[in-house]
Parts: C-alpha cells; structure tokens; sequence
C-alpha cells in the first residue's frame, strides 16, 4: 500500500543509486575548489561557471545511470559521428586564432575533436571487446588504425593539444589491452631519445630558419619557447614566466584567497582557464598545490579500483582509459603552468573555466560510476 | 602474444598494467611535487621579489610650477589648463592611420606631426603623447562626437605655461622648454634626478632659469599596483606634490612697458634700479621675443627668424652686451678724483680744447676748449680735456682700483642668468686678455682714453646703473635683483632683497658735489632738452660710446651708415635730493646720448615718479647739441 503512495525519499534513493559515493566526495571537492578560484580569478564567470557545473553533473548522471553494455553500443555510431563531424570542420568550419576548431551547428558551435575524446576510448574499448579471446598483432594494428584516422583531422586543423591528449586516450586502451612491452619500449625510447635531442640541440633547432617538419610555425615556437622562455619574455615565454613567478611567489602557504598579485593585476593570462592552477598556487601556496595534487590520486585510485572490479574487459579497459586520462590532464596542465611540458591547450581537469571540457571529463567520471554499477555483486 | 587466455590470465595481466599505470602516475606527480617545491619553497624569495616587481610602480605626481608677478601683483607667468589631444602608441594600432584620421577632426599641423614623432621616440609604449595642444572647445566637441573612430585616443586637460604679458619683459622672465640631454646632465650634477621623474618643462632662460629650484617646486609619489600593462590599477600611498613657490619682483612691469615702448623700433637696453634696496625697476633689451613661442619648443621658422634677425633679440643686452660707457663715465671719474686726492673741489684748469700726451694730441670735442673749467663744469659741460689730464694723473691702476669697488669690470650677481663680465682696463688686464707680448704692454696714450670712457673699457648696461645707484645712495653697494619676495603655498612670504654687499667710504661733500653737478647736466647742460619742463629735479649724464673711431677723419653722422653710428648713453637718477630710480639707458646707434637715449630716460622718469604716461615713443631729440658731451 505504502508502495503507492509518494515518498521522497524513495525517490531520492533513486536518483542517488547510480552515483558512487567515493567518486562523488572527490568530484564536489574539485569543483567546490573551482569555485573558490574562480571567486578570486574571475568572479563575473561564477555564475556561468554554475550552470556549466549543473549540465556537467547532468551529463555524469545520465552516463552513470546508462549500464555500461548500453554506453559501449553507441560506440561505433559515436566514433563514425565524430570522423564525419572532423571532417565537416575541414570542410566548412570556422577559423578562429588560426585554426579551424569549430563547427556551426545551427544556434551552437560545437568543437568535435572534444567528442573524440570520449568515442575514441570507447570505440577501441568496444573493438577489443569484439575481439576478445583472440587479440593479436592484427588487432592491435587495427586498433591503432582507428586511433590514426581522427588523430591525423585534429592535427590539421591544427589543434596539438587535442591530438595529444585523443592518441593519449586511444593509447590507454590499446596499453591495457595488453600491447607488448617489446613495442612500447622501443616507441618510447625513441620518443625519449626524439624530446631529449630537441631539449639538447634547442639552440639550433630553434634558429629561424630551420624548419620542422610536419609542425607548424607556432607549434614549433611553443617548443622553443618551452625550452627558454626568455627567447620571448613579453610574448611567448610571457606566460610561462608570469606564471612561473606566481607560483613561486606563493611559497608554503600562499598569498591567501582574493590576494594574488600576480592573478589580480592581470600578469597572469588566462587565469580563468588553462592556468588557473597559478592562481591555486599563489593564493594557496605549496600546501594548496599538495592538496589538488593527492585529491586528484584520490580520484586516480578510485578509477582504477572500479576498473580492476570490472565485469568485462570492454569495460575494464574503459575504466583504466578513463582514470589515465584524467591523469594525463592533470599531469599536462600542471607540467606546463610550472614550466616543465611545453604550453598546450589543457585545462585542469574539472577546475579550468570551460563548459565543454568539464562536460566530457563529468561524462568520464559517470562512464565510471555505470561501470561499478555494472559490477557483479561480491 | 597468447592467442587464447583464461579470464583469470585476463584479469591479472590487467592488473599488471594498473598496476604499472599507477606507479608511472606516482612518478609524474612526484615529479610535478619537486618542481612544486623547487618553486615555491627553494626559489620562493626570488619570485617573490619578482612578483613584487612587477607590482609596485612608483608614479610621480608632478607639482604645478610656481607664478611670477610684478611688484604689483601683475601675472607675468601663469599656468593654465588646455585640452590635448594625447596618443596611447600601445592602444592605438596604426600610428599613422590614426593621425591621418584626427587631421580631418582636428587641425593638425606638420609641426604637431614632427614633434608628435621627436617625443614619441623618448616614450614608453603605454605612455600617452601629445599630438596636439591647447584644442579650442569647438575641435574638442567635434573629436568627442567622433571619438568611437579613434581607440588610445583622448582629450586630456593639461597645465601649460603662459605669458600674459607677451614680448614684455621677456628677457628678465625667460621661459620653460622641454628637459633635454643638457638639462638631464644638469639636474644630475644638482642631485634633483628624482624631483624631476615626470617633469617635461624646465626653465630655460630667465627667472625661469634661474629660479627654478624655487619655481619647480617637490614632485610627489604615488606607489600604485600596475597590471601588466603598467596601467595603475590601485593607489597604495600617496606623498602628494608641494606646488612651486611664487616669485614676487621688484620688477614694475608698467614702468617696463612705457620703457620699452620709450625704445620704438630702435635696439638698446634699459635697467633702472631702486637706489636704497638694489631692487631692479625694469630691465630692458631691445628687440625683445615673444617666450610662449619657446613653451611647446618653438618652430623651426621662428627659432630661424629670431637667431638670424640681424637684430640679436635673443641678445639680452642690459646683462650681457658690454659698452664703452662714454661721457657717462665722467662722474665716477670725478667722485674719484676727490676720493683719491687727485683733485680738490676747489680745482680749476684752463682747457684749450686739447691734451697732448706722449707726443699725440687728445682732442676735445669743442674746438678752442671750453676755457676755465672745474670738477662741476667738467661734467655739465663734458670736457674730455679735463678728463685726459685726470686720467693721466691718476693712472691706469688708479682708475681701475677706484672703480673696481663700484662693480665695473665684474659680475653684479643679479639674479638672471648670462650676466657679462665687462671690462675694467688694467695692465694686467690687458696681460691676460692679450697673447703675444707686444699686445700686452700697457701704453699711456691708452690710460687717456679711458678717462673719457673710451677705449678698452666697457661696461653692461647694468654695471652702469648698479654704480649710478651706488653714488646717489651714498655708496651702499647692492647685489642688483629682481626678485622681492618668495611666496610659498601657504602664502608665506621669504624676503629676497639682500643687504648691501659693501658701503663704500665717500665723503659727503664729494658726493654732493658730483651730484649737484649732474642735476645741473639736466638743467643747463647736455641733457637739458630732454628735461625741459620736468617738475622733479633730476640728475644724469649723456654719453656716447664709440662704435669705431675714425682716424683723424671728423665724425659726421650723415655720411656713416646707421650701424656704425655711435651708441647713445644716458644715465639718470631722480628725484635729486632723494632718489627713487637710478637708471642707465643705451640706445645702440643712437648717436649722441642726449639725442635718444635722455628722450627714453625722460618717459621713464615721468611715469615712475609722477605715473605719466607718454602717448608715443620717445622721438630723437634732433636739435640736441652737437658737440657738447
């Protein structure tokens, strides 16, 4: 009789049962620590910021409510969507800074290469799954033919930072799927070997006239840039130095919230978004930098939790996919604010001002939460 | 790879790579937790100071330069708002696009344009730049309905500096100009290099110059945060800015003006003094220049027009341009005579119109002489012979230490700047002036000479009435100054007028004689004619300074072009028994003293003691005697 009658909290229940709670603690720490940056570095986005937050956690909660045998079937669909949508943005999109990123969809503008970030891992998580008693050379060699095609159309736009973290996505998957050792070592040490040989000889590849190859003029000033920041102090290497004297200037405890020199007198560019982890670092010292740093291996250890306690591969594969490239984020955009990794376009993963980042990076944490839901009972 | 595995192999080869993942993962931010560390806490002092760098911007806050005014209170030099029409080059974008487009706004002239550029070069990037001045209210009304088209650029009100009183005046009140390299060494060398962080004007010429520590007054500081543009976006502290202090003259820049309306077209100079304070009256140099021209940097046409006027009238000659000072010469050689011993009161001697002297015949300018003649007559009457003989009694070195103590021969000390020397002829003058040995020996035929005020001698205009004063206030000699009072903010007045630097020891009786002497130039002598009907009893010398002696020939002034005419000199005082003004006057070319230059002294007179004003310039007095010096 009871059952007829309305409860709220049944209902609340309800609406609860998809969320995990661990997860859910380290999400709402990250974004309460949003919004008290956001407060400082650009307080006239706050009220933006909350509606991003709002469809952010909308969208985790669909895909957390979504079993995750139902996600990986829109997989292939999602993944064919994204090549055709790249390919649209070759075709008619919009310059904007020198590259074509977005596409007019009717009152919106949407940036495909975003939704890649998502298709990618869950195309090749499905894929693997497809193939799973017997996966080979020939799969892996598939696998990473599915990873080549878009990587190559966001290349050319050209957007380096996405291509990156898109091949880093793909890569996850096809690394827990078990590509040998015997192939990663290598590529990485000739990736090691490539990066320490621009790093030695950056004095001479950096010269004017020399031309890299396959990179654009700006990418390869970026790298330079890295390399010695003082090449360009007030151009380039003014965002690197400026934020690079932000952190340094916070020390142990930081200049405290709302006192940021550097953040409030506006020597620190895009504060609000890609380099907001300065304004973490010089309102809240290194004890505040520590923090963001052990909330984000908190959300790190929960990931891999859910994905070892995986019921399929596909979604193992998933889950792992997911926690690195959360880590890879985080790992990006702090290496560069503080001058180690060369300055792509990251945000810091669910702090950086952005709807859209926050939006696939919420859909990634709900990816997480189906999948626990997915789990046998133990 | 293994082409068929259990789920348990699957699940722990997964875990491997987790497993892998996580101690990659713990690597990297271990690695991003020692560069956090290595800034923040290792390096932390020097970014520190970085970001404190980058912060704070000490921003002067330039005070407003003080005024001049008469000794009426008449504003001689002002500050005044004007709108300018300022550039921000960083704000602008294209510089030349922008002006092209103003000039269809506002009148923009070729010289707004090249001085835009010169002062561009010297600023900063977020600094604005004036490209044009003192904007009437109709062109600021048209740039502020257009104002969209124009981004970094704006109206802004600025302090210029003006002279009301225009070309009057000009060479006492000088004028400011833009700080160049000269005036930066300059300000360095007075360790003021802070005071003037922001200033762009300094004084160039003038009590400008000359009283620029007192004009320019305390620049203040604002500490402001800047953003990285450098724009200031918060005020920490403020020292606010001491405005400059006033000048007060003595000058009376009524009594200037009828002076130098006195001149008309004709080029001199004029300096009357106040005999009991040394407080100069006016001070004239003829042409005289209009200092607004100099305020903005002056035009490339004008600055030509003023330094190739053959004209000179950038040339301050009451201060700078040195005379032989003529018959006017006569009464201190008088004064010293008594003083000296050389000659009694009582003195007479026979003049027969010449003096010989080493075998060469001084003439006089009467010929016959003027027969017997004493000390009174002598200088009523001017008879050279009387003065070839007291010159060559008293001696070169007699004359020069008599005169020395009256100021002639050295700098006054009169408080603008590019004063002369002058010369006071000695022997050892002369060694140190000359070169070769055979210039340097000192003739007697030259002693002669002098007595009369010829020869090496010459005196500014200035010397000679700084040693007229001397005489009628009974030898006080006074630094000579033109500035009375010093006035600050609060309206507290520093008195300049200096003590006498030295009284001289004359005897009354002495005095009273050359005096009365000079009192009767003006009622029966040269100077007579210009003093007809004067209800104050006035004393005074004509005097005429030779501009270049013609050998043997007789010196006809129709047949010698006007620039080689003799100067005309006048010296006055008045009233007799107590004098308020004591005055020299040079007309260059005037010819004889009594002809232009007593006209000039007249008006001067007139209007000092009795507030006449003249409805003309002082005309050449044609019938004035000819040969009577």
């Amino acid at each position: 009789m009871s059952d007829h009658r309305f409860n709220p909290l049944l209902l609340l229940r309800a609406v609860l049962r998809p969320i995990d709670p661990v997860l859910m603690l380290v999400l709402m720490m990250l974004l309460g620590y949003a919004f008290v940056l956001m407060a400082s570095a650009s307080p006239d986005r706050l009220d933006s910021q909350l509606v991003n937050t709002t469809v952010a956690l909308l969208a985790m909660w669909v895909a957390a409510w979504l079993p995750s045998q139902r996600l990986l079937s829109f997989a292939l669909p999602l993944y064919a969507l994204g090549v055709v949508l790249l390919v649209a943005v070759e075709l008619f999109g919009e310059v904007s800074k020198g590259a074509q990123r977005w596409l007019h969809v009717g009152v919106t503008r949407i940036q495909p290469s975003e939704l890649m970030k998502i298709a990618m891992p869950l195309m090749l998580a499905w894929y693997f799954q497809q193939r799973e008693a017997k996966i080979g050379l020939r799969e892996f060699i598939v696998a990473g033919l599915l990873l080549v095609v878009p990587v190559g159309l966001i290349l050319i736009q050209p957007d380096l930072g996405t291509s990156l973290l898109v091949t880093a996505a793909g890569f996850y998957v096809i690394f827990f799927a078990g590509l040998s050792w015997k192939l990663i070592v290598p590529v990485g040490l000739v990736g090691i070997i490539g990066i320490g040989s621009i790093v030695a000889f950056g004095d001479t590849l950096c010269q004017p006239d020399v031309d890299w190859f396959g990179l654009r003029e700006y990418q390869k000033q970026r790298v330079c840039t890295l390399l010695d920041p003082t090449r360009d102090p007030l151009g380039k290497g003014f965002h690197i130095i400026q934020s690079t004297i932000a952190i340094g200037s916070g020390g142990v405890v930081g200049k405290g919230w709302m006192d940021g020199t550097q953040t409030h007198l506006a020597f620190l560019p895009e504060r609000h978004t890609d380099f907001i982890f300065a304004v973490l670092a010089e309102e809240f010292g290194l004890v505040g930098t520590l923090v963001l740093l052990v909330t984000y291996l908190a959300l790190l250890a929960r990931s891999f939790q859910i994905a070892t306690q995986a019921p399929t591969l596909a979604t193992k594969l998933l889950g792992g996919a997911m926690a690195m490239i959360f880590f890879t984020y985080a790992f990006v955009n702090m290496g560069m604010v503080s001058g180690i990794l060369p300055v792509v376009g990251v945000p810091l993963p669910f702090i950086s001002y952005g709807g859209t980042a926050l939006v696939t990076l919420c859909l990634g944490v709900g990816i997480l939460m189906g999948i626990r839901r997915g789990r046998p009972a133990s | 790879m293994t082409e068929f595995r259990t789920p348990a192999q699957e699940k722990s080869r997964f875990r491997n790579r987790v497993v892998v993942a996580a101690l990659f993962i713990l690597a990297c931010f271990a690695l991003l937790a020692m560069r956090f560390y290595y800034l923040q806490v290792t390096r932390h002092a020097y970014f520190h100071t970085r970001a404190e760098d980058n912060r704070i911007a000490l921003l002067p806050v330039v005070p407003n330069r003080g005024t001049i005014t008469d000794r009426n209170g008449v504003v001689l030099a002002r500050n005044y708002a004007a709108y300018t029409l300022e550039i921000t080059p960083s704000k602008a974008g294209d510089l030349e696009a922008t002006i092209d487009g103003l000039a269809e706004v506002v009148t923009i002239e070729p010289r707004d344009r090249r001085r835009f550029r010169k002062v561009l070069e010297e600023s900063r990037n977020f600094e604005s730049v004036p490209i044009r001045t003192r904007l009437t209210d109709e062109e600021v009304a048209r740039f502020t309905a257009q104002r969209y088209r124009f981004p970094g650029v704006e109206v802004q009100a600025r302090l210029f500096r003006d002279y009301p009183e225009g070309e009057v005046a000009s060479h006492v009140i000088g004028y400011i100009g833009r700080i160049n390299d000269r005036d930066v060494e300059r300000i360095e060398e007075r360790g003021q290099t802070a005071n003037y962080r922001g200033s762009e004007y300094i004084g160039k010429a003038g009590l400008e110059q000359s009283y620029e520590a007192e004009l320019h007054g305390q620049t203040g500081f604002e500490q402001v945060e800047v953003n990285a543009g450098g724009r200031a976006v918060r005020r920490l502290s403020r020292t606010a800015a001491m405005v400059g202090n006033n000048l007060e003259l003595t000058l009376d820049i009524e009594l200037q003006k009828i002076a130098e309306n006195a001149f008309g077209n004709r080029r001199g100079a004029l300096v009357a003094i106040e005999p009991g304070t040394g407080g100069v009256l006016a001070l004239v140099s003829k042409p005289t220049f209009d200092p607004n021209l100099f305020v903005e940097g002056i035009s490339a046409q004008d600055w030509k027009q003023l330094n190739d006027s053959p004209d000179h009238p950038l040339l301050n000659r009451a201060i700078f341009s040195a005379y032989p000072p003529g018959s006017t010469f006569k009464p201190f050689m008088a004064l010293g005579a008594l003083t000296t011993g050389k000659r009694t009161p009582g003195y007479v001697m026979a003049d027969p119109g010449y003096f010989v002297s080493g075998g060469h015949r001084f003439m006089d300018d009467k010929v016959g002489g003027h027969g017997m003649v004493d000390l009174h007559k002598s200088i009523v009457v001017s008879c050279n012979t009387f003065y070839y003989q007291l010159a060559n009694d008293m001696g070169i070195d007699g004359i020069a230490d008599f005169m020395r103590p009256l100021g002639f021969g050295s700098r006054t000390g009169i408080d603008v700047p590019g004063e002369a020397e002058g010369v006071l002829p000695s022997p050892a003058w002369k060694k140190k002036r000359f070169r070769r040995p055979e210039q340097q020996r000192w003739f007697g035929g030259e002693t002669i000479s002098v007595g009369i005020g010829q020869g090496y001698n010459a005196y500014t205009p200035l010397q000679l009435a700084n040693a007229l004063a001397t005489v009628v206030s009974d030898g006080k000699v006074f630094r000579p100054h033109l500035v009375r009072h010093v006035v600050d903010a609060r309206d507290n007045r520093r008195v300049i007028e200096p003590e006498p630097l030295r009284q001289l020891n004359f005897k009354p009786e002495h005095l009273a004689l050359v005096r009365r002497a000079m009192v009767d130039v003006n009622k029966s002598g040269t100077g007579a004619r210009a003093f007809a009907g004067a209800p104050y009893e006035v004393g005074g010398k004509t005097g005429t300074a030779q501009v270049f002696s013609l050998k043997g020939a007789k010196y006809v002034e129709g047949r010698v072009s006007e620039r080689l005419r003799d100067h005309s000199w006048f010296i006055a005082y008045a009233p007799a028994d107590n004098p308020k003004i004591a005055l020299a006057v040079l007309v260059e070319n005037g010819g004889f003293g009594a002809q232009s230059a007593a006209p000039i002294a007249r008006q001067v007179i007139d209007y000092h003691l009795l507030g006449k004003r003249p409805n003309q310039p002082a005309g050449e007095d044609a019938d004035a005697p000819e040969s009577t010096e």
